[in-house]
This record gives C-alpha cells, structure tokens and sequence, in this order.
C-alpha cells in the first residue's frame, strides 16, 4: 500500500508562475523516499500543498487511503512536516514550543517522548532557552522535533540539514533510520545528493514542476546511471566531425584536459570499454592518463536535469 | 471521520493568552495607565462640571467610556498583532498545518481577544475604584456589551490581520479606521452635546451604540436605548464570527 498517492497535481500561483505541472507520485509505505530536483524545481510548493499552507490549483492526492483534500484534519495528524523556512515564536523556549505543538495536535504533551526528541537532536542543553537564543542549526533540529511530536506516521522534511554541521547532519539521518525501521515513512528534499543516495530507497526528480523520474533508488542507478571512460592529453581537444563520428556510440564530450566517453554494455553483457579506448586512442592517440568513473545519484541528477555533467577528473 | 479538537483550540487560546501575559506592561498596564491619564486630564479640565442633557458629571460620566474603548482597542490589538506577527515572521504556517477547524482557530483567538480586553477593563476600573464611585446598574448590560464590543473588535483585528502584508497594513487600519472610531464613539461626550450633523455622522459610527450600551449599564443613562440595540449588538457579533470563520476557512491572503 501506498503511504502517499498524488495525481495529476498542478500549481498555477497566482502571478502566473506553473510550479507543478500534473505531478504524478507513489510514495510506498515504509519507504525512505528522496524527492530531488533543482532550485524552484517545485519541491516546496509540492510539500507545502500536502501541509495546506498552499492551495493547490489542481490535481488529487491520498493519505493511507483517505481522501488528503477532504478529510484533511484527519490527514494532518498522519502527516508531521519540516518546513523549509525557519521560524518560531519569540515568546517560548523549546520545551514550550513542542508542547504547544502537541497540543494544537490535539493530544496531551508526551513529556518521556519530548525528552527523547530533545536528547536524540541534542537539544537538551538548550531548553530553557528562548528561541531567539538558538543558533541557525539548533533551530532547525527543533524543527524537526516539532515536525515529530506528535508522531506522524508520515513524516515529510523540506531541507532538513541546511545548515547543519557534518557531524550532527550525520546523527541526524542515522535517527530518521532508525524512526523509517520503526515504520515511518519519510519523503525528504536535499541538495546534498550523496546522503540521498546513500540514505533512500525510492527517488524522484522533479524539473520545472514536472517528474523526470521517480523509480527504487536502485533501479535508477542500475538502469540510469552509466559509466564514463576518461582518457586526460595534456592539451586541449576539439572533436573533428571525423572524430565525432567515429566515438558517436559513445556521446562523447571534450574539455581542456581531455575527453569523456559514456560507456555501455553489448549484447552479450561485456561492456564496451575495450572499444571505446581503442577508437579515441585510434582518433586522439595514447593517453597520459586513463581510468573509468560510475555516475552516482549526482551525476544522474544533473543529467535528467538537464546540467553539464561536472568533470570529477 | 473529522472530529472536534477541543484541545487544540484550548491549546491554541492559552497561547495567546500567554502571549500578551508575557508583555503585560505593555499590553494592560500601559493601557489602563493611558486610560487613567485621559480621566485625569479631564477632570483638571472640566472640573465638576454636568454633562449637557444628562444628569451626571462629567468625571463619572467618563469612566466606563474610557473603560469601552480601552477594551475595543485591546481585543483588536490583540487579534492583531498575533496574525500580522505569525504572517511576518512566517509562524502561521503552524496554525494552518494543525487540524484545527477554522471554528475553533477563531473561537481561540476570539476568546483570548476577550480575555485581555476584560483584564485590561478589570485593572483600569480597580486601580480607580477606590477613587470613584463606580455604581453598576444593569451588570446583564455591562457583560453583554463588553463581550460583544470585544468579540466585535477581536474578529475586526482578526480579519485586519490576515489581510495585512506588513505591521505598517495593521499600523494603516489602527489609527485611521479603529482610533478616531473608538475616539468618536461618544466616549469623551454626549451626542446631545453635537451640532445636528454631526450627531447623524454619529449615528453611523457603530461603535457608538457599543459605548453608549455599555455606559447605560454601569450609570442607567445614555443617549439611545441599549434594550432596543441588543439584537443587533448580538448580531453584528455572530456576523463578525461567520465572517472570520469564512475568511480562515478559504485561507483568506493566508494560503496561496
Ligand atoms: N509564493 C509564490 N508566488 C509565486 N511563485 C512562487 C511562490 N513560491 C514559489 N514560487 C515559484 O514556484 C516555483 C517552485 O518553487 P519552490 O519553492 O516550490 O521550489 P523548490 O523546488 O522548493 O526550490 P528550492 O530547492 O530552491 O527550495 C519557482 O519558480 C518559484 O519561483
Ligand atoms: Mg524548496
């Protein structure tokens, strides 16, 4: 069963901007879901709408088989959302805070849980504290705790680390494990790609409102991803049309130090490497150097997005 | 499948509450103290002087009009400052992902609105108490006044503050619309003291039944007769309720 069912959503705000455009997803229960695309790609806007602090334009969506849109205060308990923009109320500490939260979610603070989040995102120190107080990654752990206290079976974080340390962003992530192996379902956005990747099991990316893909995080890496042969000259190249159409097979792609050619794999499984070296050392010569790189999530990111594939090499 | 979440409107009302507990310098004590100077200032000023038409001096005249308005005032500020405070610096965004109905948002606010409006009335009144000799015709009148005329302004500020961009929008609606409404609403004077113009421009000024309602129960004189107001009074209450309920139900300037 499906944790999430979106269909067809759009989102037409009202100074004409399309930040969703018939958004189809399937977030399945239970899994750790990574939902990337690029600045203004529509991530927030997609959240927000699931959080009813946008108004969608069109579309539907389901929340464990209820109606999202129409039985929203149910929907709202199942749901606990980080939001992306940091902001609290100015009057209270973090104790207060999770407290009042509780509250508006209708059920008495659960002072043993509110300890445990507080200890798991290190806020313990600063509980009596006014939120004011609190440094800028601080803030945002509280966010998250906010987000969990009333404990969501749904649990959806818009750039949760942004700006959080390396280390705490680590405790962090290994405490959404341990919530996704106790059941949760959580969908997340980050720019920090190699935690997606290494962290979830499902993916989708979205570009200008639209899904480019949305597959197991496995599946994309064994279908999408593909491996690069690099070959580095100590000067620069161009390709001739000769070259051009000599390495087509292997989309290839020159810079100041060399060139770049997409590996594949033959009929019979074997990977095409072995010609691919032989045909660009037959147009360019020997190489200085050689070596072959698998794109990671990163580099498939860019590629469904439409970026310049950075050279690593 | 929806059902009522009573605690988190009581959760909700508390915060408010606590809200203009925490700065309650500013949010009773200088209002009560404003209150009180205005008293001062015209009992130097007019001495012991009768208002015209009524039989009553001016000084005990004054008292529970200046009680009214330092009410509306504060269950306007109230509503607010919270709204245009959690719209600037982005913490609405709470209120709207919670499953609150949008009755029971506005039952909380309304309800806070009341609180600090009466606490603000309740100082003003004892700080003078020993001073003045407050008399209480009609308590019935008094209360129901006081909690419509503050129900009335709590949802004004409400809607104010989910239509306002910025606190200079609620800074706009305060001192050109609810100030000289409040201030003109015969708190400092009889209309029978008014040129014939100017008692029409007065009639149309809402807030004038308000406190002249409210003074009629504590002194049993005003210039209209707040039986025959009472259900409008009750009316334009349960409209201002209907009104917020609507305008936070379509997340009215709060949802894009
Ligand atoms: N309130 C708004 N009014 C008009 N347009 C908006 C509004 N909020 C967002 N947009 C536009 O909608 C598009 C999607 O924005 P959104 O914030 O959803 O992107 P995002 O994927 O979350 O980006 P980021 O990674 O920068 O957070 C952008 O083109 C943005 O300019
Ligand atoms: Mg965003």
């Amino acid at each position: 069963m499906s944790a999430l069912e979106i269909k067809g959503l759009s989102k037409v705000y009202s100074n004409g901007n399309v930040a969703l455009h018939d958004v189809s997803l399937s977030v399945p229960k239970g899994s750790f879901f990574a939902l990337l695309g690029p600045n203004g790609a529509g991530k927030s806007t997609l959240i927000n709408i699931l959080a009813d602090t946008v108004l969608a334009t069109g579309g539907s969506a389901r929340l464990f088989d209820q109606d999202l849109f129409a039985e929203r205060n149910w929907c709202k308990r199942q749901i606990g959302v980080v939001p992306q923009e940091v902001a609290f109320d100015p009057f209270f500490t973090p104790r207060e805070v999770l407290a009042i939260t509780s509250g508006l979610f209708g059920s008495k603070p659960d002072d043993a849980w509110i300890d445990h989040l507080l200890d798991r995102l290190e806020l313990t120190a600063h509980v009596g504290k006014n939120t004011r107080q609190l440094s800028g990654g601080m803030r945002r752990r509280l966010l998250v705790a906010q987000a969990l206290v009333h404990k969501p079976k749904l649990v959806i974080l818009d750039e949760p680390t942004a700006g959080v340390d390396v280390e705490l962003r680590r405790r962090l992530w290994g405490f959404m494990r341990e919530l996704n192996a106790a059941g949760t379902t959580i969908l997340l956005t980050t720019h920090y790609l190699d935690e997606a990747e290494e962290l979830c099991d499902h993916v989708a990316i979205i570009d200008q409102g639209k899904v480019v893909t949305a597959q197991p995080m496995a599946d994309l890496m064994q279908q999408v991803a593909s491996s690069y042969l690099w070959m580095n000259y100590d000067k620069p190249l161009s390709l001739s049309e000769a070259d051009t159409l000599a390495l087509t097979d292997f989309k290839p792609r020159v810079s100041d130090t060399g060139v770049c050619l997409q590996l594949g794999k033959l009929e019979n499984g074997q990977s095409t490497f072995h010609t691919a070296y032989e045909a660009a050392v037959a147009r360019f010569g020997p190489p200085q150097d050689a070596g072959v790189r698998s794109e990671d999530l990163e580099d498939v990111f860019l590629r469904l997005t439409k970026k310049e594939i950075r050279e690593r090499t | 499948m929806s059902t009522m979440n009573l605690r988190g409107c009581m959760t909700l009302f508390k915060r408010e509450v606590h809200r203009f507990l925490k700065v309650k310098m500013q949010t009773i004590v200088t209002p009560a103290l404003t209150a009180i100077l205005y008293l001062l200032i015209f009992r130097y000023a007019m001495g012991e002087r009768q208002v015209p038409g009524l039989d009553v001096d001016y000084f005990t005249f004054l008292v529970p009009g200046l009680a009214m308005m330092a009410m509306m005032q504060n269950a306007f500020a109230n509503t607010s400052s919270s709204m245009i405070m959690g719209k600037v610096m982005g913490m609405n965004i709470y209120l709207l992902m919670a499953p609150l109905s949008a009755l029971e948002v506005v039952v909380a606010f309304l309800a806070a609105a009341v609180v600090r409006a009466t606490v603000v009335a309740v100082v003003f009144l004892s700080v003078l108490y020993p001073f003045v000799d407050i008399s209480v015709m009609h308590l019935s009148i008094i209360l129901l006044y006081g909690l419509c005329a503050s129900i009335m302004m709590g949802g004004l500020g409400l809607i104010a503050g989910m239509w306002a961009k910025d606190f200079d929008n609620i800074a706009m609606v305060t001192n050109f619309v609810i100030l000289p409404l409040t201030f003109l609403s015969g708190v400092f004077y009889s209309v029978k003291q008014l040129p014939e113009f100017w008692q029409q421009i007065n009639n149309a000024n809402p807030f004038f039944y308000l406190t002249d309602g409210f003074r009629y129960g504590f002194l049993g004189i005003g210039d209209t007769d707040p039986y025959a107001s009472i259900m409008v009074v009750i009316g334009t209450s349960l409209l201002t309720i209907v009104s917020c309920w609507h305008l936070w139900r379509i997340g009215w300037r709060m949802k894009e």
